[in-house]
């Protein structure tokens, strides 16, 4: 027995499930990175000893730039897969891994840098502990949205990605988010912290 | 070709063979399936935790006890508490809202159901990964040893210097394993509740049970992240030297304390809202009224989720935080009281009037009620922070975080069990078996926690394994563990119940507590579809609307 | 009870008649014996008596509901459908948060007496250092250092004298906690709490850890001695001097300063000066051994030295596995340092 009641006929449209789902993902990752750029924060100068951001930073400005235009391409990549325009996707995508990957490259050679001629660790002190988790969380996720995009962009290499627009704009969103954090990592490590 | 004849009528022809039930039950992402293997799960979880308190209690019975030395006695509360917050506390919410929101809401499934199963064997795992620190865990006294650092784990207690080898990182990662599990759950239950309501049903015509784990759901997904944090700079701090924590290194001990706390608080909420969620719906029927206040209720129930993040230092007052921080905590504990003590009213309200019927869901849900409101009270007395200075970290917490927990998230889970069971299996729990489980258990909890209050009040601190004659303690310690007794038999009388009733009790039938909420409008069990044809509703209480065409709600909804 | 505990309990008055002290083992908060403990009384006093009004008037209101609303008998009818009202929903909504601004402002009041009081000038200064599982006092004024026992002069309405504790921490988290005379306090690593007490009654008060600090957190008992201010400063005046040299025993000395005991114990004047174990200079004057724990009585001090983990398990002191002999004179020695 069901109840079938008469009602008056009312467009009914609810969100997007996949779309909620990702806005919780987006939500809970963010309240993550709070509380790790918070311990960054509170430890800032609070270093027993050096090396301190000020001695070792550069500001990483190529970095940025790569990071900030992927989601740009990211975006005309998304759009382009909604209008069935597959080329044109696979294109973006792949410059989307190209510059993500470049931002990976960047930060590699800075952390070595640190390490090899400034002997920062994350052990060496509290600046290096909070700095290394920071921005190795921010890149551990950098890793993992390269990871899918390279799903999708092999996905798309094999003809599979036709009608997907929905899904991955998902993707496209969880690549802003983390580039959004990027600018926050950015503004409390390299411009407040130094 | 294997044939399934549904009880409605309808036919499902399966081409391949028809694999083992076992089979079944494990692959499975039947949201009413994994609902069941949830709570089935923690049911079993919170017996062995049961096991673990009740050895405690034998230990506490006499000054100088020598039951247990004092490393055993250091694991069990600590993996009592662990086990009763996580692995009973969340997955009883994730059971409960599994398989009752779709249901509720007209859906067929949940939104993600590969997503649901992988929530639940997450929990699973992370759980005998917790238990299997007793086998495999190293520690100051050699192989063998669960976690021993209490459920919150302050630092530096768990910094490498003072937690050797690896019981504490047995402790850290089935948290962070069976919390991801949770996460899940929690993302499902908020897409599922957005996105996939019949028709009719608004987000204000949603039962109150589904506000309820809506905003926990919520809680979840905000408040989990500060506790995986935390554990993965103590994970750090233990493995790769990170200072995190490391005081020697001019690491803070009190910022573990404000991330563990941070998630901490709404942890309790997120335990307790399920409860409420369950109570809320109970009430009603047995009340035979709709819930006073609905709105109010609603509102409530956001007000709480949204303050619950402002009062986390209320578990630092002793921490020499600053004169204003410690009166902010107060000033914001106090009011989180506020929107909690309107739910009490407003079920106060719904039964007064009403026509009371005491069936064992509603004996449950009473005792509730008087209980919760002892538990928020002994709440405020500890937000006043000089009274929580002599308080906190003595018996008079621990009695009142087990009388909000076990007198208030328990007896109301226990009401839903009974309430629900019919629908679940389709038989009837029996109600004799179920009056002596709810009457033992109020004898129990009443001799055990009335009593441990005065204990905390004559200056007995918690975690202690044993205490000298002389204190004041002897003999509310041997009535509080003689309590044990009567609440083992009372668990044991429910758990016979099941076992008796899946096999003899009467049959239920869809709706035997002439009840008005959408699951009630199925058959019991429903099949795996959950509804034929998709409902449409047009208020709050669709089968009342039904049942009652000349006098319906959303005439005045 | 076993013989164990009732020994303790005969020792505690006995103890207490010694010294012409009485004990009060019983940390009972609504017996505020110093002024901090005594506003956090009045304040519980308020508090309660508003919990009780609200819980008699719900309670009350339930009690009435469930008794007159019963189902009497079934007669198909359901009762009036009531949604709610906006009237009751506000008016117990601002009547609680009235209460809360009453309660958050005595609260207030009380919290800033306690916490933000400042030092007289001639206050007596405390540093009390927590340990896995003993508490180290300093008096940094009287160049005193002891453990496990405070001894502070009586507070009298002539004289008042608050002492001040700085908490500190040498390891992890502990908490000060003496029911009578205050409210806890937490010893945190890296941090300085502060707190104090103004005892106005002479005697011994015992109080706890309380904040779980590990393996023998049960064990590390606090003791209170609250003395008349002669008796205080003739007890300040033993601790100040040097350790007793005793010619009689000074074999049994030169054994114990040749065994590594000296890495965790310091004796002033001697050679013995570590700092990891609590300082022995004045052992002798203590009630307790291994904080608490045991009556300091010859038996119980060889049985500790001879095995300190039979009596308090896990703690940080190790079987020293002495000989006989080693037994002997480092007891000997010990039992001379009054």
């Amino acid at each position: 027995m069901t109840p079938t009641i008469a009602i008056q006929q009312t467009e009914w449209t609810l969100p997007d499930r996949g779309r909620v789902g990702v806005i919780c993902l987006i939500a809970t990752e963010f309240a993550l990175f709070t509380i790790f750029v918070v311990a960054y924060v509170f430890y800032i100068g609070k270093s027993l000893t050096g090396p301190s951001p000020s001695q070792v930073l550069e500001l990483p400005v190529w970095p940025t730039i790569c990071l900030l235009s992927s989601s740009v391409t990211v975006g005309i990549a998304a759009r382009a897969l909604k209008g069935n325009q597959l080329r044109k996707f696979k294109m973006w995508t792949a410059v989307t891994i190209l510059l993500g990957l470049e931002f990976l490259r960047q930060t590699a050679l800075e952390w070595r840098h640190l390490i090899a001629d400034w002997h920062l660790t994350i052990t060496t002190n509290l600046f290096g502990t909070t700095f290394y988790s920071l921005v190795g969380l921010h890149a551990g996720h950098v890793v993992l949205g390269l990871t899918l995009l390279l799903l999708t962009l092999g996905l798309g290499l094999r003809g599979s990605m036709r009608g997907q627009g929905r899904r991955f704009e998902l993707l496209a969103w969880y690549w802003h988010f983390v580039d959004a954090v990027w600018v926050v990592v950015f503004t409390v490590v390299y411009v407040i912290g130094r | 070709m294997a044939t399934t004849t549904y009880a409605d009528g309808l036919e499902k022809t399966e081409a391949l063979p028809v694999p083992s039930k076992l089979h079944e039950w494990i692959v499975t992402v039947d949201h009413k399936r994994l609902g069941i293997m949830y709570i089935a799960t923690s049911l079993f979880f919170f017996a062995v935790a049961g096991v673990l308190a009740a050895l405690m209690r034998a230990q506490l019975a006499f000054p100088n006890g020598k039951v247990l030395p004092p490393e055993v006695f250091n694991r069990l509360f600590t993996v009592h508490g662990t086990t009763m917050v996580f692995l009973v506390g969340m997955p009883f919410f994730a059971g409960l809202a599994n398989y009752l929101v779709p249901l509720m809401i007209g859906a067929r499934d949940m939104a993600f159901p590969r997503l649901n199963a992988f929530g639940y064997w997450m929990f699973l795992f992370g759980g005998i990964l917790l238990y299997f620190s007793y086998v495999a865990g190293e520690g100051l006294a050699g192989h063998g040893t669960a976690p021993d650092v209490g459920w919150f784990a302050y630092a530096p207690l768990t910094e490498r210097a003072f937690s050797r080898g690896t019981s504490t990182d047995y402790w850290i990662l089935s948290i962070v394993i069976s919390g991801i599990g949770s996460t899940a759950s929690a993302i499902n239950v908020i897409a599922t509740i957005m996105s996939m309501r019949c028709k009719g049903m608004t987000l204000a015509r949603m039962p109150l049970f589904v506000w309820l784990m809506l905003v926990v759901s919520a809680m979840v997904v905000m408040a989990l992240p500060p506790l995986t944090a935390a554990q993965m700079m103590l994970l750090l701090d233990r493995y790769l030297g990170a200072h995190f924590f490391d005081t020697q290194a001019g690491g803070s001990a009190v910022l573990w304390q404000h991330f563990f706390w941070l998630f901490g608080h709404p942890e309790v909420y997120i335990l307790m809202l399920p409860g409420f969620a369950c109570a809320s719906e109970i009430i009603p029927v047995f009340s035979r009224k709709p819930i006073f206040g609905r709105a109010a209720m609603i509102g409530a129930t956001v007000a709480i989720g949204l303050l619950a993040v402002g009062v986390w230092a209320h578990h630092m007052f002793a921490v020499g935080l600053s004169s204003s921080s410690n009166i902010f905590f107060v000033a914001s504990t106090m009011l989180v009281g506020v929107p909690t003590g309107i739910k009490i009213f407003n079920w106060l309200g719904t039964m007064y009037g009403g026509k009371l019927r005491f069936d064992t869901p509603m004996l449950f849900c009473v005792a509730f009620l008087f209980q919760f409101l002892i538990a928020g009270l002994t709440g405020v007395m500890m937000a006043a922070a000089p009274f929580d200075w002599q308080l906190t970290d003595s018996y008079f917490v621990v009695a009142h975080f087990h009388y909000v927990l076990l007198g208030g998230l328990l007896f109301t889970l226990f009401g839903a069990i009974y309430y629900w069971f019919p629908k679940a299996t389709g038989r009837m729990l029996n109600e004799t078996l179920g009056k002596w489980h709810f009457w033992l258990l109020v004898v129990g909890f009443h001799m055990t926690f009335d009593t441990l209050h005065f204990a905390g009040i004559l200056g007995m601190p918690r975690r202690i394994y044993t205490y000298a004659a002389g204190r004041g303690w002897e003999g509310l310690n041997l009535l509080a563990s003689i309590g044990v007794i009567f609440q083992a038999v009372a668990v044991a009388c429910l758990i016979w119940n099941i076992i008796r009733s899946l096999r003899q009790g009467a049959p239920a039938g869809n709706d035997p507590w002439d009840a008005w909420t959408l699951e009630w409008a199925t058959t019991s069990p429903p099949p795996e579809y959950n509804f034929a044809v998709e409902p449409r509703v047009r208020s709050s209480r669709p089968l009342w609307d039904l049942k009652h065409p000349e006098d319906p709600d959303w005439k005045y909804e | 009870m076993n013989s164990f505990s009732r020994v303790i309990g005969l020792w505690c008055v006995m103890t207490g008649v010694a010294l012409g002290q009485t004990v009060h083992p019983v940390g009972n908060i609504f017996d505020p014996q110093a002024t901090p403990a005594e506003s956090v009384y009045h304040l519980s006093l308020l508090v309660m008596a508003v919990c009780a009004a609200i819980f008699f008037v719900v309670a009350g209101l339930l009690t009435f509901t469930i008794v007159r609303f019963r189902r009497k008998g079934n007669d198909g009818h359901e009762p009036a459908q009531v949604y709610g009202s906006n009237r009751i929903e506000v008016a117990w909504t601002v009547i609680p948060i009235l209460i809360v601004l009453v309660l958050t402002m005595a609260t207030a009041r009380v919290v800033i007496a306690l916490q933000n009081k400042s030092a007289p000038k001639d206050a007596l200064q405390v540093t009390v250092i927590g340990h896995q599982w003993w508490w180290e006092f300093r008096y940094q004024d009287l160049g005193i250092v002891t453990a496990n026992e405070l001894h502070v002069p009586v507070s009298t309405t002539a004289k008042q004298s608050p002492i001040f504790l700085k908490l500190e921490s040498a390891d992890v988290a502990h908490s000060f906690w003496v029911p009578q005379l205050s409210g806890k306090t937490d010893l945190i690593p890296n941090r300085t709490n502060t707190m104090w007490i103004d005892p106005r009654q002479e005697g011994t008060f015992l109080g706890n850890c309380a904040e779980y600090c590990g393996m023998q957190h049960a064990n590390m008992l606090l003791r209170v001695i609250v003395q008349s201010r002669e008796d205080f400063e003739k007890w300040a005046g033993g601790q100040k001097t040097e350790a007793a040299y005793d010619s009689d025993i000074q074999v049994a000395r030169a054994k114990f300063l040749s065994l590594s005991c000296v890495n965790c114990h310091s004796v002033s004047g001697t050679s013995a000066s570590g700092t990891f174990g609590p300082d022995l200079s004045h052992l002798m004057s203590r009630g307790t051994l291994g904080s608490g724990v045991i009556p300091n009585t010859p038996e119980n001090l060889r049985a500790w030295v001879k095995d300190p983990q039979v009596i308090k398990p896990g703690n940080l002191m190790p079987n020293m596995q002495l000989n006989a002999r080693e037994l002997d004179e480092v007891v000997s020695y010990l039992s001379s340092l009054k």
